[in-house]
């Protein structure tokens, strides 16, 4: 069993959702990939900034709007070099990574593809990273091809390489897996599509939560990320473009705060994040985004994504052990999450068996119907790791499980 | 005399709550499900599916002498379970009863809480489409009779 290392030793403490239980068991919480638990100084930034420096942003002259335009902009600095972007004004704060994908899709339709042009998806996407474009298609003529993966769950990068040519204008897809915890090799895949002159968008809504972002590193164009899957409160996340692609890219939402001047004919827009923020935003939330990420700075993310491997690696032998169990993705480089079927088992069955030993797990299709029909299973249980898990947790979902098998047999 | 929907809903209602805890409740609820006759697989098809999302239910329904005899089936044996109780209450009644009786009692036996309002299994859009048979079936009966 690995240890909990120094800098994760008191984190459960911080989180004050364990202090419950579900049905009278105290709660294991292994569904962090749908949604992070959150700590107490995340929640105690929400409650400060509503209680006593509640106002609104780049909207007013007075005093409290000023103080929370500057803290709004400091979460903007704190994003951007979460992800190490060149500069603050290269994060749009929008839902999450959802909307991120619909903004790019929409925009990238209305200003930069042509009819005939291509954008790639892979065949390991959550809906999230495919319906969007489908909904562009027609109004931009464009079509939508599938990179191929093989039976372990990694992209067949060979096939992939095969697909480019000068009409690929968008390489679409996920730096981790929600379905499967693959780490797709964005660098390689971002290169390959460069070679091409095709933009790069990076779905990190499951890789922000592990692994250490660079996207200078990675030499991505744009890349989503949920704050709610990161210890952030939910309705904020945020997407990095490169600053030079958001300038050449249409607004999404049209509103207050996202233009330079309006006539009725005719309307001229922000510079870029601005133009891409209509409305008024999630403040309190993008506020308490920025202290999620000084939780994550603060434990180091190198050691995060060290504990995240050490839990896989349990969690794979420890659930290797039990009968009948196969593993939904076995790519060679995988974080945050193991999936599986039991043979004989349906996945809801075994859920719903596994509540009432107070383990919150996720059964279903996860919002990936292609990925399930490529492993033809019609549903998957996903245990998945936040920086609270402990091998303990592991220990009560495998005792869980040998139940469930016991009690549907 | 077949027993009223809210007799049959009572009683099943108390088998339940007489045990006292989970672990036994499932059980039972499994064994249920694994007792239920098997839908024949032609029956199984996408008109019968009723949509859900964690787990796959399907549902046919057909009027007999003026009640409405349902089959149903699912790919998950708690829910399996649970459509037997289902199929036990409402199967063979008719549609104005069914029309009439409570939807929620599934709520009351303890298993899963507010599995009336999840839409996550399948068996809330299970227990609304047994309510539009009853409805479009209780139409045509009203239109032969008149």
């Amino acid at each position: 069993m690995p240890v909990v290392p120094e800098s994760l030793r008191d984190i459960r403490a911080q989180f004050p959702i364990f202090a419950r239980t579900v049905h009278d068991q105290p709660l294991v919480y292994l569904d962090t990939a749908a949604t992070s638990q959150k700590p107490a100084r995340v929640i105690e930034r929400l409650r400060k900034f509503y209680s006593d420096e509640y106002g609104t942003v780049r909207r007013g002259s007075y005093l409290l709007c000023q103080q929370s335009t500057a803290m709004f902009e400091c979460a903007r600095k704190k994003a951007a070099s979460f992800v190490n972007a060149e500069r603050p004004e290269e994060i749009v704060f929008l839902r999450g990574v959802t909307e991120a994908i619909n903004l790019a899709a929409v925009s990238l339709a209305r200003s930069i593809l042509k009819p005939g042009d291509e954008v790639l998806v892979s065949a390991m996407e959550h809906h999230a990273n495919i319906v969007p474009w489908q909904l562009v298609r027609d109004m931009a003529g464009i079509h939508i091809r599938v990179i191929p993966m093989n039976d372990k769950g990694e992209l067949c990068l060979d096939a992939y390489e095969a697909m480019l040519s000068e009409r690929v204008k968008v390489v679409a897809l996920n730096h981790v897996a929600n379905s499967l915890g693959t780490i797709n090799p964005i660098k390689q895949i971002t290169a390959l599509a460069h070679g091409v002159g095709a933009i790069v968008l990076v779905d990190g809504a499951q890789s922000a939560p592990h692994l250490k972002i660079d996207v200078r590193d990675l030499d991505c164009d744009l890349y989503a990320v949920s704050g709610h899957k990161m210890y952030g409160p939910s309705g904020a996340g945020f997407l990095y473009g490169r600053y030079s692609l958001l300038e050449r890219m249409a607004p999404y939402q049209g509103g207050g705060e996202m233009i330079d001047r309006v006539e009725f004919s005719e309307s001229t827009f922000e510079d870029p994040p601005y133009r891409f923020e209509a409305g008024t935003p999630p403040i309190a939330e993008v506020i308490g985004l920025g202290e999620a990420i000084d939780f994550l700075h603060d434990i180091g993310l190198e050691a995060i994504e060290a504990w995240d491997q050490a839990l896989l690696a349990y969690a794979t032998a420890r659930l290797s052990a039990i009968p009948g169990l196969r593993f939904v993705g076995e790519a060679e480089a995988r974080s945050g999450l193991v999936a599986f079927t039991i043979d004989g088992m349906h996945p809801f069955d075994v859920a719903s068996i596994l509540d009432r030993k107070g383990v919150a797990v996720r059964a279903g299709h996860h919002c990936a119907q292609p990925v399930m029909r490529h492993f033809d299973v019609p549903a998957t249980l996903r245990a998945s790791f936040g920086v609270y898990t402990v091998p303990e947790d592991i220990d009560t979902l495998a005792a869980g499980l040998e139940l469930a098998r016991d009690m549907l047999s | 005399m077949a027993n009223s929907i809210a007799e049959k809903q009572a009683d099943i209602t108390a088998s339940f709550q007489a045990i006292d805890d989970w672990e036994s409740r499932y059980r039972k609820i499994i064994q249920l499900g694994k007792a239920l006759p098997d839908m024949p697989e032609e029956r199984k098809t996408e008109d019968n599916k009723v949509k859900g999302c964690q787990s796959q239910v399907w549902l046919h329904a057909a009027l007999e002498n003026g009640r409405l005899v349902f089959q149903a089936d699912s790919d998950a044996a708690i829910v399996r379970g649970l459509i037997a109780l289902l199929l036990e209450v409402y199967s063979g009644q008719t549609p104005a009863e069914i029309l009439a009786a409570d939807q929620t009692f599934i709520d009351d036996i303890g298993l899963i809480e507010h599995l009336s309002q999840t839409r996550s299994n399948g068996l809330s859009a299970m227990i609304k489409q047994i309510k539009y048979y009853a409805l479009a079936y209780d139409a045509v009966i009203k239109r032969s009779g008149a």
